[in-house]
């Protein structure tokens, strides 16, 4: 692996860009290079492994029980990785992704917006495999905007990258399996979780239990029986909360919730929210790629064909980001992925290519066994996905409450993109993140049409700030130098 | 809100929050550090001056805005810590100074 | 819904299309607009929303002096302020040549007898926009023009156009424009319409119109860009724009700064899809980075194009159409025409209703295209054109 430290160290075009260090992007670039692609990742954060295995090669948490055993496998494809002939590029934000512009209009080749160390720089890549994985869905309750009230996933990477535990009294609360695994590594580093208050629906059983078969087979069942036995015996378990509210001055203070139509109050210094992942789609959006909305995962999921190629020539998602499956099935997508480009820029052939994927496809189709169970058992309940009250708020960058977005579609607004003209949600710095799957949801709702008709903000890059400092210092390419038209 | 697990090692690294001096880890993202110190606010929104902390560290959720050595608006959570950081708590929009100078708020 | 004919049919549902169905409807007219996307979807809906008499070719003058007097009683007309502020335009030299060359202008326009664009010094300049570069030396400045909320705006005239009796369908494709005897037969995606009149307001797509009426024109599809920063306290009021280089630049009440001037992306028509030029982008973020260096620390939050129809004289075809009675031209406004909408739907709802005009609009008409030169820069144009679209 060759690490690339700033922007001018960046060739001006590769076979294939990989966008994410996280378990599908480490695996989609081992496996390009080794198929002779020259291939080039570039990832945010300061070392490979994503969230799953954020700071697998460089975590202070040395006492392995603390993690668990599933992390640390995280560390095989990061070693992998390292003695491929990749390049890689840590710190380093992919603003764009789009068609090249030459003199006669849109070339074959695409061109990526990067910037690193203060600097932004267009790059070009023939293929392009989007590896941004998900993120924690919304959790719009009153309050969640108070400082005291983080995602479960913040808590765990304060742990795993620095080693911080939380100091005071603390409470868990929403529904799928990542609460119980943090639960686990928070209490096993230390922390006092004062309570797990679970959100799960008890109707979601019956649901689940359709899928059933398919999970008992699956790899996760031992897993989760394991997860919920150890936080079972240590914790507090509170059971079909509902009307869960934050509440303080300045910072949170309390939590409150109804159990069988009582109001409890927890006093305590966090609260740690989770209700399942969505994939990240920002980028793919940006980039043009078509969503469906998928009623099982409750959010957008790209339109990919069986190799992972999307609806945009040339760009690929593999990972959670093209639908939520898991880390084991994160490596075996970026592989296929990686194959299949190999394949369009003619580096190996479909015989090869087929030869190659079968058995990955196998390991794949195990590893998505119980997925389905897994979605319907932990669908996060509609209170917390569309909030009743009013002054709830759901876009935070511009602090716009439920309220308001119920009023604007009472004036008629149908869709996300409509309501910019009244209202600016959707339109501060994270791009709709943390509201769109919220908004879509509301709007259809109040409509009484499906989310698809509903659609999702209409996103262009650049999907991460670029200052106006590096865009006016962009370099041109010799592409550009060359071109006329300009 | 957060203490470091005893076992930890690691270099230390000496910034500065709002002027006060504070220590951190090397490896530490400036999120982290400002967490580790207890700084429990790193901004106040431009909207209604309501007070925010990170939510995500991740990257996503944009609530970690601080202003680093004069450059404001900077995802904490995604930049390291450095010996020597200048790390400002933003209140309200990111000030623009008429004369080119950035200030510290409107 | 009555299901007499319409008396008019307006092809394109931007501003033009909205205004010229709301002034019609206000003559009493029955319109029925077609639109193929939804109202407001292009150029119209998502531009930097200037309500610009300033640096207006000489022959838009009387129509967009025309137009502004609409802008200010705006809720009278639509019921809706569109989001209208009016804190002046500003023309900013950068050089004392450009300076020189703003004082010919203004003598010129004033001889003409438009008073709405003033120069100003060095120190009045500063005075309008204390954060522009202490190296220019003066500029234009035109009090009574601002900004609006395009989006709002169509949206406005369009239901206000619905309420006076308009019928406005979306999602509906005009493939074929025929006539017969007095009767226009639009054939669509959703079926043939047929009225004694039509207005040709398709914007980007309106040359597709006028080559079914028999009078092709040299329209080039373009994609001017924008970009929207993060919030920044508030720092300048006026509408700011440069004509050397390319800039239009408008802090919003919310504080985020809109930056805009025309550099150009890449249109793909017929997918409704611009590609963004980042290399273009960069030269707007130079010139902003220049002229304002107070926001050198600002961050682009989102960039964006929309896709436009540009003629070659950058000035717009509307007038009565020159093949066929009973058909009219709105269109080609070449990134310019926002403010021009509210005025040129009166103006195009008297050329309907009875038969003429006295706005000047000689310099507009499609029969300036049918001569020699421009048949051959047509020629150039058509390839160019469908080279863009790949």
């Amino acid at each position: 692996m060759n690490e690339l430290r700033d922007v001018s160290s960046l060739s001006e075009r590769y076979d294939i860009v990989v966008v994410g260090a996280g378990p599908a992007g480490l695996a989609a670039a081992t496996t390009s290079s080794e198929l002779g692609a020259s291939t080039l990742v570039l990832d945010e954060n300061a070392g490979p492994g994503g969230q799953i295995y954020r700071a697998v090669t460089s975590t202070p948490v040395s006492a392995r029980e603390i993690l668990g055993e599933d992390y640390w496998r995280g560390a095989e494809l990061a070693t992998a990785f390292r003695a491929s002939s990749s390049s890689y590029a840590r710190g380093a934000t992919v603003w764009s992704v789009g068609p090249a512009l030459d003199e006669s209009g849109c070339s074959e080749a695409l061109e990526i917006g990067v910037s690193l160390g203060g600097s932004a720089r267009l790059i070009q890549a023939r293929e392009v495999i989007l590896a941004t994985g998900a993120l924690e869905r919304p959790f719009p309750i009153p309050g969640w905007t108070l400082p005291g009230v983080m995602t479960a996933g913040a808590a765990q990477i304060a742990l795993k990258s620095s080693g911080l535990v939380p100091d005071g009294r603390v409470v868990v609360a929403g529904c799928g399996p990542l609460l119980y695994l943090l639960t686990e590594q928070l209490r096993a580093a230390g922390a006092n979780i004062v309570a797990l208050i679970e959100t799960t629906p008890r109707t979601n059983w019956a649901q689940a239990l359709r899928q059933f078969p398919d999970f008992v087979r699956s790899p996760y069942l031992t897993k989760g029986l394991k997860l919920l036995w150890g936080a079972r015996r240590h914790l507090r378990i509170v059971s079909g909360a509902t009307g869960l509210q934050a509440s303080g001055d300045g910072r949170m203070t309390e939590v409150t919730f109804r159990l069988r139509g009582k109001e409890e109050r927890l006093a305590c210094d966090l609260l740690l929210l989770h209700q399942g992942v969505a994939p990240n789609i920002n980028l793919s959006n940006a980039t043009g790629c078509v969503h469906d909305w998928d009623d099982g995962q409750l959010a957008w999921i790209p339109r990919v064909d069986e190799w992972f190629l999307s609806t945009v020539p040339g760009v690929s998602i593999a990972g959670d980001g093209a639908g939520i499956a898991g880390a084991e099935s994160a490596p075996l997508r970026g592989r296929i992925a990686a194959i299949a480009a190999a394949t369009r820029l003619g580096l190996i052939g479909a015989d090869e290519r087929d030869r190659r994927a079968t058995p990955v496809r196998a390991e794949l189709s195990r590893a998505l066994r119980g997925r389905l169970f897994l979605d319907a058992l932990y669908q996060p309940a509609k209170e917390f996905r569309i909030p009743t009250e009013e002054n709830v708020t759901v876009c935070r960058c511009e602090e716009v409450t439920a309220g308001q977005i119920r009023e604007t579609v009472a004036l008629g607004v149908v869709g996300p993109n409509q309501m910019k003209s009244f209202l600016r949600c959707g339109m501060g710095p994270c791009q709709g993140r943390l509201c769109g799957l919220t908004v879509t949801e509301m709007i259809a709702e109040a409509r009484g049409v499906s989310p698809q008709e509903v659609g999702y903000y209409r996103l262009r890059p650049p999907v991460k700030p670029v200052t106006l400092a590096e865009l006016a210092a962009l370099p041109k390419t010799e592409a550009a130098m060359r071109a006329v038209v300009r | 809100m957060f203490r470091r697990l005893h076992d930890v090692e690691g270099k230390r690294v000496t910034f500065t929050v709002d002027g006060r001096s504070a220590t951190a880890r090397a490896g530490d993202t400036v999120s982290a550090a400002l967490l580790a110190n207890g700084v429990e606010v790193c901004r106040t929104t431009p909207v209604s001056g309501a007070p925010r902390a990170p939510y995500c560290m991740m990257g996503v959720c944009f609530e970690c805005l601080v202003t680093i050595d004069g450059n404001g608006n900077r995802q904490g959570c995604l930049i390291a810590i450095e010996e020597g950081m200048l790390v400002e708590t933003q209140k309200g929009a990111r000030a623009v100074a008429v004369d080119g100078r950035a200030g510290a708020g409107a | 819904m009555s299901t007499t004919r319409p008396d008019l049919i307006v092809i394109g549902g931007g501003i033009h299309g909205c205004s010229t169905a709301l002034h019609c409807a206000l003559r009493g007219l029955k319109v029925l607009l077609l639109e193929k996307d939804y109202v407001g979807r292009h150029s119209s809906g998502v531009n930097a929303g200037g309500v610009r008499q300033l640096a207006r070719d000489v022959a838009e003058i009387p129509l967009s002096v025309y137009a502004m007097e609409f802008w200010h009683r705006i809720g009278e007309l639509v019921d809706d302020d569109c989001g209208f502020t009016c804190d002046g335009q500003v023309l900013v030299a950068e050089t004392q040549d450009e300076f020189k060359s703003f004082r010919s202008r203004v003598q010129e326009l004033n001889g003409l007898g438009y008073r709405h664009e003033e120069l100003i010094d060095a120190a009045e300049l500063r005075r309008l926009v204390p954060a522009v570069a202490e190296t220019c030396p003066g500029g234009i400045v035109s009090r009574r023009d601002g900004a609006a909320d395009p989006f709002r705006t169509t949206q406005a005239f369009r239901r206000k156009a619905e309420k006076l009796g308009a019928r406005v369908l979306e999602g509906v494709i005009v493939t074929d424009v025929t006539r017969e005897g007095s009767t226009w037969t639009v054939r669509t995606s959703a079926g043939p319409f047929e009225a004694p009149m039509i207005v040709n307001a398709a914007g980007a797509w309106a040359d597709r119109i006028a080559a079914m009426l028999g009078e092709p024109v040299p329209l080039e599809v373009i994609a001017p860009m924008l970009m929207i920063t993060a919030r920044v306290p508030a720092f300048i009021r006026p509408v700011v724009i440069l004509r050397g280089r390319k800039l239009s630049f408008k802090q919003f009440a919310n504080g985020t700064v809109l930056i805009g001037g025309g550099h150009l992306g890449r249109p793909v028509r017929d997918q409704n899809v611009t590609v963004l030029d980042w290399v273009n982008l960069a030269e707007s973020a130079k010139t902003v980075w220049d002229v304002f260096p107070a926001m050198r620390a600002t961050t682009i939050l989102r960039a964006w194009a929309g896709i436009e129809a540009r003629m070659p004289d950058d000035i717009p075809v509307f007038g009565k159409s020159s093949t066929a009675d009973g058909a009219f031209h709105q269109f080609g406004f070449s990134a310019h025409g926002f403010q021009l909408g509210p005025g040129a739907g009166a103006v195009m709802a008297e050329l309907v209703a009875t038969g003429s005009t006295n706005m000047p609009i000689e310099a507009f008409r499609i029969e300036r295209f049918r001569m020699e030169g421009a048949k051959n820069a047509g020629g150039a144009k058509e390839s160019a054109r469908q080279v863009l679209e790949g």
